[in-house]
């Protein structure tokens, strides 16, 4: 590499509907540097590398080049300046091979037809180069996330890019495959490449970059070296006052308090081999477990949202009849599902009739909606939640990720459930709602409903519950009360013996027994 | 318990801002697009704005209206209806027969009982068979075709002359305006259709289904039941539409309004109705009806070559979803 590049960005602006997303935002970015792009949802960050890579043309703002101001009206010209963005949303075709996706649309080829031998040898050079792992003729479709990842990356070197923009790339990666995206992004900065990075995972941003950038409200606040950052620096200077991050004390659990949710001997599958747990009234259970040992399919098996292979669920003594969320929730049953975007909303749709899905039967008359009836219920359920960003008119995807879960706790609470199920409940939330679900949660117990909780954040599983059960392989390989174990002996009964070992259950992803999947990524908070 | 959720409202303000600019930008645009042609053609033509074209105007629209109703619900809950016009035909020589067997009253009912048991089976084997409903109803809509060849043996089917005249009663004009009881049958469905959906809890679960299937399940909404009710309401619509057509022209036949589905689907995506399911209206897919038959009624009235018409119903179809699909990309 010859001399690094230096990318000045000068005065991005950028609104939509007349509301400004981002305003008057100028840093600099250099060649051979990692510079971290940070913020809450929705202060801009996203915006703002889509305008630098041509995704989104902003109102202001022009691009140095290496002091020459140079033009990106298009992700063409974005690409030819050697601009490229990686998105969260994958852009790949997944019916074409790795070769051909790396090398999309600029295939050599000769009158029409394609000369593959030269992208061949290209593609083999850019694998040696980053050390993927890579067949170069696998369907894409067949890949984990991971490596469809690494074709972008591959892709965006193939086109010969000096700045890589990536959009929060490790959101769904496990741990093993964060780190190994970490190494190959120092990787392209040593090679003379200027990375940019989104993340809401602070502790990999400060030990992966360079540099920082926060954003608040569309605005620049700070951009300096990471070293000079702590989490808790960053944290003040995204939300602009210090912020204290705390689990919320569950209530004690009365000992009075009877048995409302039975399990025993739970089947689904090779994902849940024998799950038996009773949780009281009142009561925060909490189960951990890394990615693919059963833990999201243990609460859709109890709830019904997957059929049963065996096993009895009882409420209050009743039994819950298998593989019928509507019966489940008869018997008094609610789910908070994994995936508010793909098994939770109904995003087209309004705020208040998402709010009123799950409870449509008791505001009824002769099959008609009372609206009378619906309204203030909706209405004051949004108040109680602090759902911010709508009334009740508006589509839900119109509001943030914390907004939504909210309005998804909010379908299952107009019913006040007995067991409230809760899949990853502040996924993809920011930090303020995360508190605010934390309380929530905390105060439902207190009212005397049983809740049982599934996290990826350990922390979050251990501040939060009575007593943390661990899943390992399908089955509960330990329980422990609130306070009794450490974080590393949750984890460790979590890995265990988890070397894979053939018949190891089916996640694609690898696990690594020194890592938990998600572990230390609770975006924001310096809790240990 | 910190509260500081507001430094995230600027962008959700600004998509919704966007959106609910845009989305009345996209009911405006269909609805002034009805206007413009209206105003034209009442200025253009002496004809267009009386009593008798509009009344006939109406009764043009009954049919493929009843059809629209029927392709706007099947959408909205994310599904295709392709079986419709094979169903109405089926339908109507179920009703021609029934009625030269055992008259009038008893054929209309057995033709909409046909209607609502085949869209019935339609559904039935769209929840079962998890092909899409596009190719499941493609499929039962050829075996429709085929059953109604054999029930005719493929001749024409009449009812005998002494029942011919009232089971053409659908055509006459009424006492309200000299508008045919067809029309008023059409009028009435749809209203009762819009009612469905924009009013009842079965309204809000077909949306619900349509719009993420997985999380009305979860929502513990039955989605078979909801699917099979849909089809079957479908079915029933199309079977009217078949009483009509076969009370209009006093007969049946196997290969009754071939093809019209394909309009009806246009005049409902036409009116906004999303292809994606989840999202539209039963008045959509009215305006959607209104214009294709305006379109029909304008080159009638101006004298225009009508070999031209079928050009720019095409052309008016594609240049609607092309903006439907240009307005929902702006979405992510």
């Amino acid at each position: 590499m010859s001399q690094p590049v230096r990318i000045d960005l000068e005065g991005f602006g950028k609104a939509y509907g007349g509301v400004p997303v981002l305003r008057d935002v100028s840093f600099t970015l250099y060649g051979g540097r990692v510079h971290g792009l940070l913020g809450e949802n929705g202060a801009g960050k996203s915006t703002l590398l889509k305008a630098v890579c041509g995704a989104v043309a902003p109102d202001t703002g022009r691009i140095l080049l290496d002091g020459e101001p140079i033009s990106v009206g298009s992700p063409r010209d974005a690409l030819r300046h050697g601009f490229a963005l990686i998105s969260q949303e994958l852009a790949l075709v997944p019916a074409m091979t790795v070769l051909d996706n790396v090398h999309l649309g600029r295939w050599r080829n000769r009158l029409g037809w394609r000369t593959g031998r030269e992208d061949g040898r290209t593609l083999a050079r850019l694998i040696e180069r980053t050390g993927f792992d890579l067949d170069p003729s696998a369907l894409v479709r067949d890949l984990p996330l991971a490596a469809q990842q690494q074709v972008e990356i591959l892709r965006a070197l193939a086109s010969g890019a000096s700045v890589i923009g990536m959009d929060e790339p490790t959101a769904l990666l496990t741990q093993t495959e964060t780190d190994r995206l970490m190494a190959v992004i120092r990787q392209l900065a040593a090679d003379g490449t200027a990375v940019v990075l989104i993340s809401h995972f602070l502790e990999e941003v400060l030990s992966v970059c360079d540099d920082v950038t926060v954003l608040r409200d569309g605005r620049h606040v700070v951009t300096g070296p990471a070293a000079s950052q702590t989490p808790g620096s960053l944290v003040r200077h995204m939300v602009g006052r210090p912020l204290e991050l705390f689990y919320p004390e569950p209530a004690p659990v009365k000992d009075a308090a009877p048995v409302v949710l039975s399990v025993r001997d739970l089947r689904r599958g090779t994902a849940v081999r024998g799950v038996s747990m009773e949780i009281r009234a009142g009561e925060i259970v909490g189960v951990a477990g890394l990615v693919g040992s059963g833990r999201s399919e243990t609460l859709r098996a109890i709830f019904g949202a997957d059929p049963r292979d065996g096993g009895a669920v009882e409420v209050d003594g009743d039994p819950v009849p298998p593989g019928s969320p509507s019966r489940a929730m008869r018997a008094g049953l609610a789910m908070v599902p994994e995936s508010r975007k793909e098994q939770g909303l109904v995003l087209d749709r309004s705020v208040r009739e998402n709010i009123a899905l799950a409870s449509l039967s008791s505001r009824q008359l002769a099959g008609f909606v009372r609206g009378g009836s619906e309204r203030p219920a909706a209405g004051s359920m949004l108040r109680d939640l602090d759902v911010r960003g709508s009334d009740l008119g508006g589509p839900v995807w119109t509001l943030s990720g914390g907004n939504q879960q909210k309005v998804l706790f909010g379908k299952w609470l107009l019913e006040k459930p007995a067991v409230l199920l809760v899949d990853e409940p502040t996924r993809g939330v920011d930090v303020a709602a995360k508190s605010q679900i934390h309380r929530l949660l905390v105060d439902l117990a207190a009212g005397g409903m049983a809740v049982l909780m599934v996290s990826s954040e350990v922390e979050e599983v251990m501040g939060l519950s009575h007593r943390v059960l661990v899943m390992r392989h399908g089955r509960l390989v330990a329980e422990f009360a609130r306070g009794e174990a450490t974080r590393e002996q949750v984890l460790s009964m979590a890995f265990a013996d988890d070397l894979p070992t053939g018949a190891a259950p089916g996640p694609t992803r690898s696990a690594d027994p020194t890592n938990y999947p998600e572990s230390s990524r609770n975006s924001t908070e310096e809790h240990e | 318990m910190t509260t500081m959720a507001d430094t995230e409202a600027p962008p959700e303000a600004a998509a919704r801002a966007t959106a609910s600019r845009f989305t009345r930008l996209h009911d405006f645009g269909i609805v002034l697009t009805v206007v413009v042609i209206v105003v034209a053609l009442s200025l253009t033509t002496q004809t267009f704005m009386t009593t008798g074209n509009l009344v006939n105007l109406l009764d043009q629209a009954a049919v493929i209206g009843l059809l629209a109703c029927a392709a706007t619900l099947v959408i909205i809950s994310g599904a295709f209806d392709l079986s419709i016009t094979a169903v109405l035909a089926v339908a109507a020589i179920v009703a021609v027969v029934v009625t030269t067997h055992a008259g009038v009253p008893a054929g209309m009912a057995a033709g909409v009982l046909t209607g609502g048991v085949l869209g019935a089976i339609n559904g039935l084997v769209v929840i079962s068979v998890k092909v899409h409903s596009f190719i499941a109803t493609l499929a039962l809509s050829i075996m429709y075709r085929g059953l109604a060849v054999i029930l005719t043996a493929g001749a024409i089917v009449y009812p005998q002359e002494s029942r011919l005249a009232s089971f053409q009663a659908l055509g006459w004009p009424t006492v309200l305006g000299g508008i045919t009881a067809a029309s008023l049958l059409f009028l009435l469905v749809a209203a009762v259709c819009w009612v469905v959906l924009a009013r009842t809890t079965f309204g809000r679960r077909i949306y619900a289904v349509g719009g993420n299937e997985e999380a009305a399940r979860l929502s513990g909404i039955r989605v078979g039941a909801v699917r099979v009710a849909v089809f079957a309401i479908s079915g029933v619509c199309a079977a009217l539409a078949g009483l009509i057509l076969a009370s209009r022209g006093g007969s049946a036949q196997a290969g009754m309004a071939t093809g019209m589905e394909l309009t009806a689907i246009a005049a409902a995506v036409v009116g906004g109705t999303s292809v994606l399911g989840g999202e539209g209206a039963i008045w959509r897919g009215l305006i959607g009806v209104l214009l294709i038959t305006l379109i029909g009624n304008g080159f009638n009235l101006l004298g225009w070559d009508t070999i031209y018409q079928q050009v720019v119903q095409g052309a008016l179809i594609l240049g609607a979803v092309s903006f439907d699909r240009l307005l929902r990309g702006r979405r992510s």
